[in-house]
């Protein structure tokens, strides 16, 4: 297969699986938090750099995902204090976080090889050349393995957990009251999410993996209020992002991840000017069989 | 040369790159963290940090437009890109059933993806002078010269201007835009000046601290300054000040050690702030709130304790004996700690006479156990002839009720009730202490 079909694979995995995860991000209102962890995850990586002076992906993924975790956990707790609102919350987390990592590598600039923006910032153009060699053979693009079973994770994790992340994200209080844990599965998410976020990264940079965490989701949002559809589009528009992200970066001699983001606006925009339209004309003619009953009544 | 020498040099603000490093900190500290209050208020504390991406593109068309790294120029195009997202922010959460942090997240990835295609499409254009183009975005405070300053200042000024001649509209619409709008205000342009105002804060903010530590600027002071007041008018006078104390601790830190940059500490030096505030602030502290909550308690187990030997008291008409501490201990489950404090206690308060390691009530302890034995029993009588409910389910409640209900209250339920006798237990209800109202 040539590089180009590659590069496209990882794309649309890397959008599927986030796209899928980050359906549940913008129901629980916490679209924000893909921005926070991409930051956060800054000290972790300068640790796992440090204590294995490789720049190994194992170790830097173990390190990013703890960081990742530990921003969810320290803004849950912050806002369970009810002294900060819980936006607020994951601001001051993530901002002190990040602030500390680059001190970090101010700190240790002459043993760690890191710039403070471009550590995690995998470049998807690059994964075809960096395969996964098995006994020899070559497999493949490492990025499309770890994508892959990225992917499968997620969807095992949401077909077995269906109802309960359903219930916790759509109504808490009713999942309080059938039994199901509101914090338990909002960690559980939590986590799913950090290990995706983290290990997409590492193959595809930061800002697609902010980008397609969020608007998927969001525009599908827009067009269903069911959860099931809402995935399945959110699958469908994140593949699309990836497509046009890379034929648009392709034709331009661009960034592939920034294309996608920029194709991912656009597909959000059509939708929303969709949206905007529908409810003009489902207005108007509501309007004019009122007027039509009104009529009706007084003549 | 020592600390000392550098601690003097430094606030001595003898040397002119000290002095605008220093002012420009404080500036942008002082003015993004008065601003940040509005939005934090309003709950929109994390515009900042979108605003602040979306300002990357504007920087890159500037650039392609001038040709060079101006600085007003990038400032110019950064501000109106990210004053674009702005407007892009508020009408999808008006216009759609997107919440506000799902609009914040899409314009800040399409707005910063932007930017990256734009920078991509320039560096492959091979222009010689783009190089540092990033720098712009990511601070070097350290580089602040003295036309950076002025700029800054001549911002910060004006901001604080408008924010004065403006501050109850603000206020009002901080907390209640509805109440606003039903006045008559034109909240929608208000919102436009406080967010025009954020975005100005955040593209001057940008080449001095950074993208991300601009952000902190506008949330952590507010936060912190929130747990300090309940006025708007003090909130944004601290959180300036907090801004300001970052913002000189921040240079003093990296004028010590000139590898460290100067944003980072300005953010961990106010989220220090922030934590402190937290734990120690007078009444929304985390500390003084376990403090109260430990002295509840503490009143709570002596109220029992008083109450126990009344009952005794009054089940063996017998004030004057003296009781062990175990037999106290066995009347309620008391630990044997909180039973000693509040015997300790109580002895100090005069409520209790203590001989040979045994207790017994004085006089004022007798009228106060017989209070709260009758807050504790008027509340059963209460509960079981006006919510009818069963005299077995009464007692749980009035055993916390017998520790909230006021003088004012006591006196209600009495006159309510008709000074009942009995409560619903056949006990009898003690009057010991209070003046016949009858």
């Amino acid at each position: 297969m040539t590089p180009d079909i590659w590069v496209m694979i990882t794309g649309i995995l890397a959008a599927s699986a986030l796209g899928l995860i980050g359906s549940f991000l913008v129901l629980r209102q916490n679209g924000m938090l893909g921005d926070a962890i991409s930051h956060a995850v800054l000290p972790g990586l300068v640790l796992a750099f440090l204590i294995t002076s490789s720049r190994n992906v194992v170790p830097m993924v173990i390190g990013a995902g703890l960081f990742g975790l530990l921003t969810a956990y320290l803004t849950e707790l912050l806002s369970q204090t009810r002294r900060v609102y819980s936006d607020a919350a994951m601001g001051i987390v993530f901002t002190l976080l990040f602030a500390v990592g680059v001190i970090m590598v101010a700190l240790f600039a002459e043993q760690v090889d890191l710039d403070q923006e471009c550590v995690l910032y995998g470049e998807i153009a690059y994964t075809p050349w960096n395969t996964f060699v098995v006994g020899g053979t070559n497999l493949g693009p490492r990025a499309v393995w770890i994508l892959g079973s990225v992917l499968l994770a997620n969807l095992g994790f949401i077909l077995l957990f269906y109802k309960q992340l359903k219930i916790s994200s759509f109504d808490p209080q009713m999942a309080v009251a059938v039994g199901i844990s509101e914090k338990k599965w909002h960690y559980l998410l939590m986590t799913m999410v950090s290990l995706t976020v983290v290990s997409a990264f590492e193959s595809v940079g930061a800002i697609l993996v902010v980008a397609m965490l969020i608007i998927p989701g969001a525009t599908a949002y827009l067009l269903t209020s069911r959860l099931h559809t809402m995935l399945l589009l959110s699958v469908g528009i994140g593949i699309i992002c990836a497509v046009g992200g890379f034929m648009g970066a392709s034709y331009f001699d661009a960034s592939i991840a920034g294309f996608m983001a920029v194709v991912g606006g656009i597909v959000f925009a059509l939708v929303f000017a969709g949206t905007l339209i529908a409810k003009r004309i489902h207005q108007t003619r509501y309007t004019s069989e009122r007027q039509h009953i009104a009529e009706t009544i007084s003549g | 040369m020592d600390w000392w020498d550098l601690t003097v040099r430094f606030f001595s603000l003898a040397d002119a790159n000290v002095r605008w490093v220093v002012f420009g900190s404080i500036l942008l500290g002082g003015a993004a963290g008065g601003l940040g209050c509005f939005a934090y208020l309003q709950k929109r504390s994390l515009m900042g940090d979108a605003l602040a991406h979306a300002a990357l593109p504007g920087v890159g068309l500037a650039f392609l437009v001038v040709g060079r790294k101006d600085f007003l120029a990038l400032l110019l195009g950064a501000s109106i890109t990210g004053w674009l997202g702005a407007l892009a922010i508020n009408y999808i959460v008006r216009e759609s059933k997107i919440k506000l942090d799902a609009a914040l997240g899409i314009v800040l990835t399409v707005f910063f993806g932007l930017g990256i295609v734009i920078l991509t499409y320039i560096q492959k254009s091979g222009s010689g002078s783009q190089s540092g183009l990033d720098k712009f975005l990511f601070g070097q405070a350290a580089a602040m010269g003295r036309n950076d300053v002025v700029i800054l200042g001549i911002v910060a000024l004006t901001m604080l201007a408008v924010v004065a001649l403006g501050f109850s509209k603000f206020k009002l619409i901080s907390f209640d835009p509805g109440f606003g709008r039903s006045l008559g205000m034109q909240v929608g342009l208000l919102q436009f000046v406080l967010t025009t105002m954020i975005v100005f804060a955040v593209t001057i903010g940008l080449q001095a601290v950074g993208v991300v530590l601009m952000a902190a600027m506008l949330i952590t002071p507010a936060a912190a300054a929130r747990q300090w007041t309940d006025k708007l008018q003090r909130m944004v006078m601290l959180a300036s000040l907090f801004g300001i104390l970052s913002g000189l601790f921040g240079a003093y830190i990296s004028f010590l050690a000139p590898r460290f940059p100067t944003g980072p500490w300005m953010v961990i030096v106010v989220t220090a702030v922030f934590v402190l505030s937290v734990l120690f602030a007078p009444q929304r502290g985390v500390i003084s709130f376990i403090r109260q909550h430990y002295a509840n308690r503490r009143r709570m187990t002596r109220e029992h304790v008083l109450k126990v030997l009344f009952k005794a008291g009054q089940d063996s008409r017998q004030w004057k004996t003296y009781y062990p501490v175990d037999q106290i201990k066995r009347m309620w489950s008391f630990t044997q700690h909180e039973l000693n404090a509040a015997l300790a206690g109580l002895q100090k308060q005069g409520m209790m006479e203590k001989s040979g390691g045994m207790y017994r009530l004085s006089d004022d302890g007798i009228t106060e156990g017989a209070r709260v034995t009758r807050l504790h029993r008027l509340w059963e009588v209460y509960l079981s002839r006006y919510l009818e409910l069963p005299e077995d389910h009464v007692h749980r409640d009035a055993e916390d009720m017998e520790h909230i209900i006021t003088p004012e209250m006591e006196a209600r339920l009495e006159e309510l009730l008709e000074h009942p006798e009995y409560d619903p237990h056949r006990q009898e209800i003690p009057y010991i202490g209070k003046r016949s109202q009858a």
